[in-house]
C-alpha cells in the first residue's frame, strides 16, 4: 500500500494529518488512511469539547466560589474534580420528561442542534504550528455561519417547549443573538483586512503583533458579542434565572439538559479558542514550533477565566440596555474600527500591499487612541440615561399646579351661611 | 486538480458534521436504551408531562403576545448582516485595493448608516 502525502496535496500543510496519514498508510489503502487520518483529528476535536466542557464547568463552579467568597464543590475527588463526572452520571440516570403539549420532533431536535456548531466551530481553529481539521481560505466566515445556528436552535426550544417562559427565552435570546452579531462580524473585518485572508492559519502568521493591541476596539466588540452569543452574563437575558425560570431551557431535563449545558460550557471554551487565534496570536509563543499546542491551551485558559471573572463581577443587563448596547454602541464603534482600519492599511502599506511589524505598531498607537475617545464620546453621550434618577422632580420640569377648584359655596344666594 | 484540493478539505469538514451531529444523537439513544434496561426511571404521568408554570395549572400555550420591537430589530439585522457579505470579500483584498475601493465602500457603508440614523432617530432603537 505505502500511502505518502505529497506537497502538491493541499492536507500536506496539516502536520498532524500528515504524520497519521503516512503512518496509517503503511498498511491501510489511501482512500481508508484519509479517514483514519481526518478520524484522529475529529477525536481530538468532539473530546476538546466535551471534555472542555468538563473541565470548565468545575473551574467555573471553582472559581466562582472563591469570588463569592466561599467553597464552591469540593466533595468529589481533590479539589471536587470529579463533580462533571458526577453530574453527568446524575443527569444520565434522571428521568427524561418530555411535557405533553410539546413539538416533540423539534423538541428532541435542540440538544442536536445546540451541540453540533460548538464542535463544527473548532474545524478551522488552528490548534498547534499547521495543524487544524481543515485550513479552509473561508474560516472566519465559516466560524460565524456556524455560531449563528445557534440562534435557531434557542428558538426551536422555546417555541417547542410549548412553555410561555421558554418562548419569552427564546424570544430574547435570538433578538440578542441577532443584533450582536452584527457588531460582531463588523469587527472581524478589521483582522481580516490586516491579514488579508480569511484563513484562521494566515490570520495567526500574520500576527507579528497580537491583534489585541492592533485592533482593541475589534477585540472589545468581539468579546461583548461572543460573551452575548455565549448567554453568558452580563448578557445572559435568554435565561435569566430571577424572571424567567430557565428561559429557553425550562422544560429539559435528563440527558437533553446536560447537552444544552456542554454545549454552552464547551462553547465558551470554543468561542475562547477563537478569540486566541484572531486576537492573541494563536500557537505562537516561545519554541512554538514543538510547544504551540501549549501556548493555544493556556491562551484559551486565559481568555476562560477572563470570562468567569466577567461573569463573576457584572450583574446582568436589561433588555433594552442589552440591545441599547449593540445598536448604540457597539456597532457604531466597530464602524469606526473598520474605517480607522482601511485609512491605516492604505496610507501605511507599501507598494506590494504589505504591512510591515512598524506599521502594525504606529497602527497600535492611532487605535488605541481612537478607542480611548470613542469611549469617552459614547461615554458621555449615554451617561444621561444611566445615570440613577434622583429623587424628586428631574431638572427642567417644573411641577404643574392645577388651578383651585371653586367652592359651591361662593354661589349662594346673599344672607345665607353653610 | 483544484475540485480534488476542494474536495480534501471540504470532505472532513463535510465528515465532522456527521459526527458533530453523530455524537449528541448517539449520546441520546444511550440515554434511551439505559431507559430500555430500567438503568434510568421512565414513568410517564399526566402531572410529569404538564406543562412547568411555577406551581400552578399553566393557562393558555405558546401564542403569548411579545414585543414588536423584535421584528424592528430583526429587519435591521438582515439590512446589516447582507452588507457583511458584500464588505468580507472587498477586506480580504483589501491590502492590494486601490482608493477607488476605499471610497466605493465609504459610499455603500454610508448609505445604510443613514438608514441606521433614522431608525435611530425614529426611536426604533429603543425599548417600548
Amino acid at each position: 500500500m505505502n500511502c505518502v502525502l505529497g506537497p502538491d496535496n493541499i492536507l500536506y500543510d496539516t502536520v498532524l494529518f500528515r504524520e497519521v496519514y503516512n503512518f496509517v498508510g503503511q498498511v491501510l489503502p489511501c482512500w481508508l488512511s484519509w479517514f483514519v487520518a481526518g478520524f484522529v483529528i475529529i477525536f481530538l476535536l468532539v473530546n476538546a469539547v466535551l471534555l472542555g466542557a468538563a473541565a470548565f464547568s468545575w473551574m467555573e463552579r471553582r472559581l466562582i466560589g472563591k469570588f463569592q467568597n466561599r467553597l464552591g464543590p469540593n466533595r468529589w475527588g481533590p479539589f471536587g474534580l470529579f463533580q462533571p463526572i458526577a453530574d453527568m452520571v446524575k443527569l444520565l440516570f434522571k428521568e427524561d420528561l418530555t411535557p405533553g403539549t410539546a413539538d416533540k420532533l423539534v423538541f428532541l431536535a435542540v440538544p442536536v442542534a445546540m451541540v453540533a456548531p460548538v464542535m463544527l466551530m473548532l474545524a478551522v481553529v488552528p490548534f498547534a504550528k499547521d495543524t487544524a481539521l481543515a485550513n479552509l481560505n473561508v474560516g472566519v466566515l465559516y466560524i460565524l455561519a456556524v455560531t449563528s445556528v445557534t440562534s435557531i436552535a434557542i428558538f426551536m426550544a422555546g417555541w417547542s417547549s410549548n412553555n410561555r417562559f421558554a418562548l419569552f427565552g427564546a424570544a430574547r435570546g435570538v433578538a440578542v443573538l441577532i443584533s450582536y452579531e452584527v457588531p460582531v462580524v463588523v469587527s472581524l473585518l478589521g483582522v481580516v483586512m490586516l491579514a488579508g485572508s480569511m484563513s484562521l492559519a494566515d490570520v495567526v502568521s500574520a500576527q507579528t503583533l497580537p491583534f489585541i493591541i492592533v485592533q482593541p476596539m475589534a477585540f472589545f466588540v468581539f468579546v461583548a458579542g461572543t460573551a452575548a452569543e455565549l448567554n453568558r452574563t452580563p448578557f445572559d437575558m435568554a435565561e435569566a434565572e430571577s424572571e424567567l425560570i430557565a428561559g429557553y431551557h425550562t422544560e429539559y431535563s435528563g440527558i437533553k439538559f446536560a447537552m444544552i449545558q456542554a454545549a454552552e460550557f464547551g462553547g465558551v471554551m470554543a468561542a475562547s479558542g477563537v478569540i486566541v487565534t484572531l486576537f492573541l496570536g494563536g500557537w505562537e509563543g516561545p519554541a512554538a514550533h514543538w510547544l504551540g499546542w501549549l501556548w493555544f491551551l493556556l491562551k484559551t485558559m486565559a481568555v476562560a477565566v477572563g470570562f468567569i471573572w466577567v461573569r463573576a463581577t457584572f450583574p446582568r443587563l436589561r433588555i433594552d440596555q442589552l440591545l441599547a448596547l449593540a445598536w448604540k454602541f457597539l456597532l457604531p464603534v466597530s464602524l469606526i474600527n473598520l474605517l480607522a482600519t482601511a485609512l491605516e492599511i492604505y496610507f501605511l502599506r507599501d507598494a506590494s500591499g504589505v504591512l510591515t511589524r512598524g506599521d502594525l505598531g504606529i497602527m497600535t498607537g492611532i487605535n488605541l487612541a481612537l478607542m480611548a475617545g470613542c469611549v469617552f464620546l459614547f461615554g458621555s453621550l449615554v451617561r444621561e440615561k444611566v445615570r440613577p434618577v434622583a429623587p424628586g422632580l428631574p431638572p427642567g420640569v417644573t411641577p404643574v399646579i392645577l388651578p383651585a377648584r371653586e367652592s359651591p359655596a361662593r354661589d349662594l344666594p346673599a344672607g345665607e351661611t353653610d | 486538480m483544484f475540485l480534488d484540493d476542494y474536495f480534501r478539505q471540504y470532505g472532513l469538514v463535510a465528515i465532522f458534521c456527521v459526527v458533530a451531529v453523530a455524537v449528541p444523537v448517539s449520546m441520546m439513544l444511550m440515554s434511551w436504551g439505559m431507559s430500555r434496561v430500567g438503568l434510568r426511571p421512565r414513568a410517564p404521568s399526566a402531572v410529569k408531562a404538564e406543562t412547568y408554570e411555577c406551581g400552578m395549572e399553566a393557562i393558555g400555550g405558546k401564542w403569548n403576545l411579545f414585543n414588536f420591537r423584535y421584528y424592528m430589530f430583526a429587519i435591521l439585522f438582515v439590512i446589516f448582516d447582507v452588507e457583511v457579505i458584500f464588505l468580507y470579500p472587498w477586506a480580504t483584498k483589501f491590502l492590494s485595493l486601490e482608493l477607488f475601493a476605499l471610497i466605493e465602500m465609504a459610499v455603500f457603508v454610508g448609505i445604510l448608516l443613514i438608514g441606521w440614523a433614522y431608525a435611530w432617530r425614529k426611536r426604533d432603537l429603543e425599548w417600548g
